[in-house]
């Protein structure tokens, strides 16, 4: 990951008259966690590769409030929202992307009753039709024949039956696509979801992040793919405890993507 | 005298219809309870969930040979209802087999029947191992001892015993059949009942005319009082899945309903004009409303059932414990407190109770010091939810325990500020820098520069 990445921001583009075709949101997670802005960074290179004319908010975009509404503050959560709509809304925003299903379902369902109808895409989504659309292309090279199980991210499998996107693009690799246990619409959480993230788990006899651990290291995979920055660092942690984050990386879907074409 | 019978026929109907018919008209009035819901929008999904669901019993062969069985058991108590119609008909006019000129129909009916009446009799053996025997795990949670147990089995010998009457009163009538029995018409094809006929033989007739009218008499009856056990059982499933798979949520699992009362507050909040102290405008008018006592604000989320909505509640009604939901929650499969089940099961015992104190008070409910929040749902329980819906995934019925839980939290948060400290400190983050983590807004894109 060498190249030099190029992302102007809404304010900029707006200044020098232009509409970008889609508004990247980065999202908290992608803006700030030291893991999560690889993956950020990795999905800019994509887009730069493709050549998709797209902004971010930069210092104007703020927490959706996903955590503050599945904890229960709605409060907080409808100030968030009515505050990033007026954004959204006075930069006249068509089309959003993210790279975080809790954003994305926020953005999505959440936000449409309160003023603020988009339409909006997950990462793996949009990579899929620059794909199919011949703007990107990906060959196997380096994951050729690994074996990578994907980890389905609640919020976008369960809840917003997103299940082919990720999986097309690992299957683009000429990879070997195996399945957990619990996969789809039975897959099993990692434990951050319903602001998990940002407590302790209350007392039980095990995390529920190891447990997903241990499902996933059940498919002996070499790779474990994500599509949720939360999820990347419950797994992360998890195989950590495992200790076998020497053999096996959790990498987000658009990293493999972006590994494989040597970004 | 001949009439006597076909008399006390009658009674035993309307006294049995009757009761459940009282029931259903508390049920009703306890799922009025709740908070309103408009929940008819987009009919034509509504009516295919049901039929798909419900009535096509979709979402049961997730898991395969539970799946299976039920649809034996189900199908065998909505067909074996066409022989409780030829049975109302007879013990209401004194005729017997009426349906018996069917001829050849007549036979292919109750030849199916009884096979059916055999296979229930195998499916509800199995369940009753799965329960007792076996031990399997979602049976035997914390929540399900005592009354829930006891509850799940008096089902599982009810329908053994019905089946078994069934199966009796037919040997018993081809036996007589066979003799030439003055009454005993010469109908039907018995496929399973032929099988024990030697059991009937050199009983002689008043035996076997003794022996056919008990098992006749039970049978029905026993079908009465199994309606009627519904009500107190979790059983209601059968008559409730219909109406609670059409009213379900339509939306995609992920989105939650944005609260109104809080949208009007925002709004004022945000709105550099607004008068803080302008009277309350009413929903209605639009317009500020003089002398209006209804002014008070509304309470925000679910402490007890009746701020829960209507659909919320017939949930709990439906549920009939089987634990899939349990059995899929990631907090319950780590041995957490969480138990989605539980959740159901705790809203249900809440508004009974809640019921039975209004029954008590001449229509009126008086404060009995209790709620369902900590009375029954713990705090620990509803903080260990992932909100992943899991739980609504695997509901065969399409129950959503989630949205109680979410329901409870949010009057935990707005109306008592009794969130976990962690969440408070990410919602404080939030707030003035908003991001969950404590970095500074002004840094949202160093990323673009970092290596």
């Amino acid at each position: 990951m060498s190249e030099s990445i190029k992302v102007s921001t809404m304010a900029e583009m707006m200044a020098e008259g232009k509409t970008p075709e889609v508004l990247f949101w980065v999202g908290c997670s992608g803006s700030f966690d030291d893991r999560a802005k690889k993956i950020t960074k990795a999905f800019v290179k994509l887009l730069n590769k493709a050549g998709v004319d797209f902004a971010v908010l930069g210092t104007e975009e703020s927490c959706t409030g996903d955590p503050a509404k599945r904890s229960g503050n709605e409060m907080l959560f409808q100030m968030q929202a009515m505050t990033n709509i007026k954004v959204l809304n006075g930069y006249e925003i068509k089309k959003i992307v993210t790279a975080c299903p809790h954003c994305f379902n926020t953005l999505k369902n959440e936000y449409p009753s309160l003023g603020g109808s988009y339409e909006v895409v997950h990462h793996t989504q949009f990579l899929r039709s620059l794909l199919s659309d011949g703007r990107l292309t990906v060959e196997g090279g380096k994951y050729k024949g690994k074996r990578i199980t994907f980890h389905d991210p609640c919020y976008l499998g369960r809840a917003n039956n997103v299940y082919e996107a990720p999986r097309e693009l690992i299957q683009k690799l000429d990879a070997e696509l195996v399945e957990m246990k619990s996969c789809k619409k039975r897959g099993l959480c990692c434990g951050a979801g319903g602001a998990q993230m940002f407590k302790e788990p209350e007392k039980g006899d095990k995390d529920i992040n190891i447990e997903r651990t241990e499902q996933a290291l059940d498919t002996k995979p070499e790779i474990i793919a994500a599509g949720c920055p939360f999820c990347n660092t419950m797994l992360t942690d998890g195989i950590k405890g495992k200790e076998k984050e020497s053999e096996i990386a959790v990498m987000d879907v658009a990293e493999l993507i972006a590994n494989a074409e040597d970004l | 005298m001949k009439l006597i019978p076909q008399i006390v026929f009658a009674i035993v109907l309307l006294a049995g219809i009757g009761y459940f018919s009282w029931n259903v008209r508390k049920l009703i009035r306890n799922i009025k309870l709740g908070r309103k819901i408009d929940r008819t929008d987009r009919k034509t999904e509504r009516w295919k969930n049901m039929a798909r669901i419900a009535l096509g019993q979709q979402k049961m062969v997730v898991r395969p040979l539970p799946g299976l069985m039920h649809i034996i058991v189900y199908l065998g108590f909505i067909i074996i209802n066409i022989e409780v119609l030829e049975i109302i008909i007879d013990g209401l006019f004194g005729t017997h087999r009426i349906f018996a000129p069917l001829g050849a129909t007549y036979d292919v009916l109750i030849g199916s029947f009884e096979i059916l009446a055999l296979l229930v009799i195998v499916a509800v053996t199995v369940f009753w191992i799965r329960r007792n025997v076996i031990k399997l795990k979602r049976f035997i949670y914390p929540e399900m001892k005592g009354w829930p147990k006891n509850d799940g089995n008096i089902i599982l010998y009810f329908e053994a015993v019905l089946m078994f009457l069934f199966l009796t009163m037919n040997g018993a009538d081809l036996s007589l059949q066979q003799l030439g029995a003055e009454h005993y018409t010469q109908a039907g094809a018995f496929p399973i009942s032929s099988l024990w006929l030697p059991v009937f033989e050199n009983l002689g007739e008043s035996t076997l005319i003794l022996i056919e009218r008990s098992a006749w008499w039970l049978h029905i009856i026993g079908i009465l009082v199994f309606l009627n056990y519904l009500y107190f059982s979790k059983h209601l499933h059968i008559l409730l899945a219909f109406p609670n798979t059409w009213y379900a949520d339509l939306n995609p699992k992920g989105q939650f309903d944005n609260l109104e009362s809080v949208t009007n507050e925002v709004k004022l909040m945000m709105d550099p004009n607004a008068d803080p102290f302008a009277p309350v405008p009413t929903e209605a008018s639009g317009v500020p409303a003089e002398g209006d006592m209804d002014n008070v604000p509304e309470k925000f989320g679910a402490s007890d059932v009746m701020d829960l909505n209507m659909v919320q509640l017939l949930n709990a009604y439906t549920c009939t414990e089987c634990g899939r939901c349990t059995s899929e929650c990631p907090a319950s499969q780590t041995g957490k407190k969480l138990s989605p089940r539980k959740i159901m099961m705790d809203t249900r015992d809440r508004l009974e109770e809640v019921g039975k104190n209004i029954d008590a008070n001449k229509g009126e409910f008086v404060d009995d010091g209790k709620q369902l929040l900590d009375d029954y749902i713990t705090r620990e329980e509803l903080w260990a939810c992932t909100s992943c819906n899991a739980c609504v995934e695997a509901c065969p019925v399409n129950i959503n325990p989630l949205s109680i839980i979410m329901d409870i939290r949010r009057y935990l948060v707005m109306e008592q500020s009794a969130a976990p400290t962690e969440l408070n400190t990410m919602m404080t983050n939030i707030e003035n820098n908003g991001a969950p983590w404590p970095y500074n807004q002004m840094d949202r894109l160093n990323w673009i520069s970092e290596s």
